[in-house]
């Protein structure tokens, strides 16, 4: 039987604030344990929580760059339960009224070859709400010590439909999702620091089937990469469970990505009573049109929606686009370099060939650049018109990104420039290429035009590999004519 | 009238030491005799800090040496009930689960308090995390009345009615959460005010019901309980429930403010299980309105027999919310006898709280448990609503109410061994909470046997002024403040 796997993914994302979610106290990571702390976040007697506006600024405009209904009104909740990571043994989050509602993630499947934009899907959100984080325990021989430095440190839970059908599906929507998120300014999403962590659902049916299945919680999903390899494994026991005749319960997983296996946490059966209520600590919050529109406008363009715009109004090939538009400082250096120089292909050609290269041999970010879009744009210019050749210009870029000289600078230091520039010399040459080749005169003569090509290796030749190319060719054809 | 300054009132006091008749070391000296003297007897403290408290004195004497001074309550010493954090100080909820627990950071009270120049002075006695009408729920046995050592002074704030009648502070701060101020204090024969929901900070108030509780002062009259308002009520960025509401200068308003006024007589608070010589004393009282030409009326709040049903949904509801980050993990009591951590959790709480404590979150967690949220809680939320509609709907016609604060004077201690018994205490006072009104608790007369009696005015949101200018407009006309219990 062929089976078809729905998937669901709950997403947690750290939100980038200077505070906590409920106090003053500063949000960090790796810090002294328990140093990020106050009365509120270690729920001491008599505490009480106050909203931070800023967590509610990052989560409205998550939901309005994903397209959501944002709510009117939203109220916060408490989550009861009872564990060491939480110090109120309760956590304040949203429950009925989460504050975004629907929304969609934009997502691309891979293409049939790498240059080739795949197939673009839009996967549903269910809602999006804000709640607090939690503490972090850490487990010895003979104990367990809690450190509460993340506890309270605003969290987005992302949870989308059941609507993804394979593992690639979910890779694309978490590598798209956090994408936005940093684009959007909300977070940075290093999975590695805890600021994005996902959970996923999967269950099976047969194809055609329309109810869905069993449904298995998979957790500890903390690499994009664990995500993918994780819920395909998934799939792929939950069938094995079927054909070999058995039942799949209703459980959570632990999934290991180093061994590539899972088991089971807890059955069903073990679910909690959270007993949710209305928290009577906060108040209510409105969210109005001017709030809204406020954030609206310093929402960025979405990477998909500048890919589409880079290959319309760059005339980009998509391979480039790819590599400039998932990082947004990178796609800003494009095309601040493209606006310099008026060849953005030449341009994202520079960006993703050399300069990501000597950025990754060095070992540094976008930002310790000593290239800036100018140099770009320089080079760009000083090639097109010929005055250096692609190789030189090559080497030029090289010694431009150890020292953060200009492009011509170092042309002029290195002689590199293309020469001779006395069109004199170039035309005797010319006229001595002519007259050693009266075949391919001929040729020309009647009408063959590339047959020009066969004077200029000799005229190289002579001019030792420095002649402007632009300046041989408009040279050879003006005799030509005159011949 | 005493001499004694123990029995002054904060104005008469703050005269004396601004006249230099007085220093606030020597009252304070005095407070502290005099708490040492009775404290055998009235047990109304679970803790003082005599260095602590003769240290601020020390420091109000300077200040106003050094003319200083800050008003009225520089100097003064002011009890705590033991719910409100004060740096330095144990914070027990007369509850063994906190019985080590000393508070790092001040209430926003405190804060206000100790900016005013006040001697912050002693942890006093509650019915466990606040919830009882006699502090016999206190870990640390229960307080005596003043007025008859054998009978309860009230609760929860028991300790602060107690410690006030019998001259142990010049005036305490108490919490209300269903009549946890204004019952005591009727049965002790003090003023006690609990303000509108939101006009005073709860932050540093230990939460037994979020959306009930206030802070208010426990005083000798109710000028010196418009003195102590004033200096505690204010929105305040820590406590999103407080109110953003300009603070009248109460103290000014309630000599400036004169009736007469509309009052109303709910018909529902006079009915059966009332005291006869309550309903007598309330009786004469709303006669003295009467004989100063405000107008009386008869009105109706149809919901009040779902008050207490209603209260004690919603409360416990969110006491076993609240109560629940006492689990011997960061700080409280903590079994020694635990296995693992859900044992930790069991055993910790099964060994610090009291048994009222643990029915009311059993009951709390019973009415939000998956299944009964809507029957219980929504439901109880709604009809919560009704109350506050049933109230405010009188006040289009009326300034105020006026019912008896208690339906019974001060019982014997060990008396209401039946907790739905002592639910009863609060019929006349919960209904204020729930609707988040100000309700005041006047002293207006006692028994034959002598035991103090109380009557309740209840005002509308956040007229505190008009609400103590009504209840100041009948204590100047009676002498019920300068009668002082045989100690």
């Amino acid at each position: 039987m062929n089976y078809e796997a729905v998937i669901g993914l709950e997403v947690h994302v750290q939100v980038k604030t200077r505070s906590k979610i409920f106090t003053r106290v500063s949000t960090g990571y790796g810090y002294e344990p328990n140093t990020l702390t106050d009365p509120v976040v270690l729920a001491l007697p008599g505490a009480l929580p106050v909203m931070n506006k800023a967590a509610l600024d990052a989560i409205i405009k998550a939901g309005l760059l994903l397209g959501c209904e944002i709510a009117p009104v939203c109220k916060w909740d408490r989550k009861q339960y009872f564990y060491p990571d939480s110090p109120k043994n309760y956590q304040i989050s949203q429950y009925d009224q989460p504050i975004c509602l629907g929304g969609t993630v934009e997502i691309e499947l891979p293409g049939s070859a790498r240059n080739v934009m795949g197939e673009h899907k839009k996967i549903p959100l269910t809602r999006i709400h804000l709640e607090e984080d939690v503490g972090k325990l850490n487990h010895g021989a003979n104990d367990s010590l809690v450190d509460y430095n993340r506890a309270g440190t605003p969290l987005m839970e992302i949870v989308s439909d059941p609507a993804m059908h394979t593992a690639e599906e979910a890779y694309a929507y978490l590598t798209s999702l956090r994408a936005t998120m940093i684009y959007g300014g909300i977070s940075d999403c290093d999975m590695e620091k805890g600021q994005l962590r996902c959970d996923a659902n999967i269950s099976i049916r047969p194809v055609g089937e329309t109810k869905l299945g069993v449904k298995v919680e998979l957790k500890n999903l903390n690499s994009i990469s664990y995500v993918r390899d994780g819920i395909a494994h998934e799939i792929k026991r939950q069938i094995g469970v079927l054909e070999r005749g058995g039942i799949i319960v209703q459980e959570t997983r632990d999934y290991d990505g180093m061994t590539g296996t899972s088991q089971s946490l807890r059955s069903k059966e073990m679910a909690h009573d959270y007993r949710y209520f209305p928290d009577p600590d906060l108040m209510p919050v409105k969210v109005d049109e001017a709030w809204k529109d406020k954030l609206r406008a310093e929402c960025p363009e979405l990477p998909f929606d500048k890919q589409r715009r880079f290959l319309a109004d760059y005339q980009l090939p998509y391979t480039l686009t790819s590599a400039l538009v998932w990082d947004h400082a990178l796609a800003d250096y494009f095309e601040a370099a493209a606006k310099l120089s008026g060849k953005p292909q030449a341009t994202g050609n520079w960006i993703v060939n050399d300069l990501l290269r000597e950025l990754g041999a060095a070992k540094l970010g976008l930002a310790d650049s000593r290239v800036a879009p100018a140099h770009i744009a320089a080079l760009v210019k000083l090639v097109d018109s010929g005055t250096v050749l692609t190789n030189a210009a090559k080497e030029i870029f090289v010694e431009m990104f150890a020292t953060g000289d200009q492009p011509d600078a170092v042309a002029e230091r290195k002689g590199l420039n293309a020469a001779p520039t006395d069109s004199n010399g170039l035309e005797q040459w010319c006229r001595d290429a002519i007259a050693a080749n009266p075949k391919a005169l001929a040729e020309f003569k009647s009408g063959k035009d590339s047959a020009i090509n066969a004077f200029k290796g000799p005229i190289m030749k002579a001019a030792k590999g420095k002649a402007n190319p632009k300046l041989v060719d408009e040279t050879l054809r003006k005799l030509l004519a005159s011949s | 009238m005493t001499s004694e300054p123990f029995y002054q009132t904060i104005a008469q006091l703050a005269a004396a030491l601004d006249a230099k008749r007085l220093s606030s070391v020597d009252l304070t000296k005095a407070v502290i005799a005099r708490t040492k003297a009775v404290e055998g007897r009235v047990h109304a403290f679970n803790s003082f800090d005599e260095t602590d408290a003769l240290a601020q004195a020390s420091s109000s004497d300077a200040r106003r040496a050094a003319g200083q001074a800050r008003g009225a309550l520089d100097g003064i010493p002011i009890g705590f009930k033991d719910v409100i954090a004060v740096t330095g100080q144990p914070l027990t909820a007369s509850s063994k689960m906190l019985a080590n627990f000393v508070s790092p950071y001040d209430a926003t009270v405190t804060t206000k308090l100790k900016n005013a120049g006040a001697v912050v002075w002693g942890r006093l006695n509650m019915d466990e995390f606040a919830m009882g009408s006699s502090t016999e729920n206190s870990a640390n046995g229960p307080t005596s009345n003043p007025w008859d050592l054998t009978r309860v002074p009230g609760g929860s704030s028991g300790g602060s009615a107690a410690a006030l009648a019998a001259g142990e502070a010049i005036a305490t701060l108490g919490s209300d959460t269903g009549g946890s101020i204004r019952q005591p204090a009727a049965l002790c024969g003090v003023v006690g005010l609990k303000p509108t929901y939101g006009l005073v900070s709860r932050f540093g108030l230990i939460a037994f019901a979020s959306s009930l509780d206030q802070i208010g002062p426990f005083a000798r009259t109710v000028e010196d309980a418009a003195i102590v308002l004033g200096a505690i009520a204010g929105y305040d960025e820590r406590d999103s429930t407080s109110f953003q509401t300009e603070i009248p200068d109460y103290r000014v308003d309630l000599k400036q403010r004169q009736g007469p006024w509309k009052l109303g007589i709910p018909k529902e608070y006079f009915g059966e299980g009332l005291d006869p010589e309550i309903a007598a004393a309330v009786e004469r009282t709303i006669a003295f309105y009467k004989g100063q030409g405000c107008e009386i009326k008869e009105v109706s709040l149809p919901h009040t027999q779902y008050c207490l049903d209603t209260y004690y949904v919603i409360a416990t509801a969110e006491a076993s919310s609240n109560l629940a980050r006492y689990d011997g993990i960061r700080y409280g009591h903590r079994s020694q006898n635990a296995s693992d951590i859900v044992d930790l959790y069991f055993k910790s709480r099964a060994e610090g709280f009291g048994a009222e404590v643990k029915r009311r979150i059993i009951l709390g967690t019973y009415v939000l448990s998956s299944g009964y949220y809507d029957a219980y809680y929504l439901r109880a939320q709604k009809v919560r609503t009704l109350i506050r509609n049933d109230f405010l709907a009188t006040f289009r016609d009326v300034d105020a109410l006026i019912t008896p604060t208690s339906p019974m004077p001060a019982f014997k201690i060990g008396e209401k061994a039946d907790p739905l018994a002592l639910y009863l205490c609060d019929i006349y006072t919960i209904g204020v909470n729930l609707a988040g009104l100000p309700g005041i608790s006047v002293p207006c007369g006692f028994t034959k046997s002598g035991l103090p009696i109380g009557a309740q005015l209840i005002g509308q949101p956040f007229r505190e002024s008009e609400l103590l200018a009504i209840a100041h407009a009948y204590e100047q006309a009676h002498d019920w403040k300068n009668k002082f219990p045989a100690l």
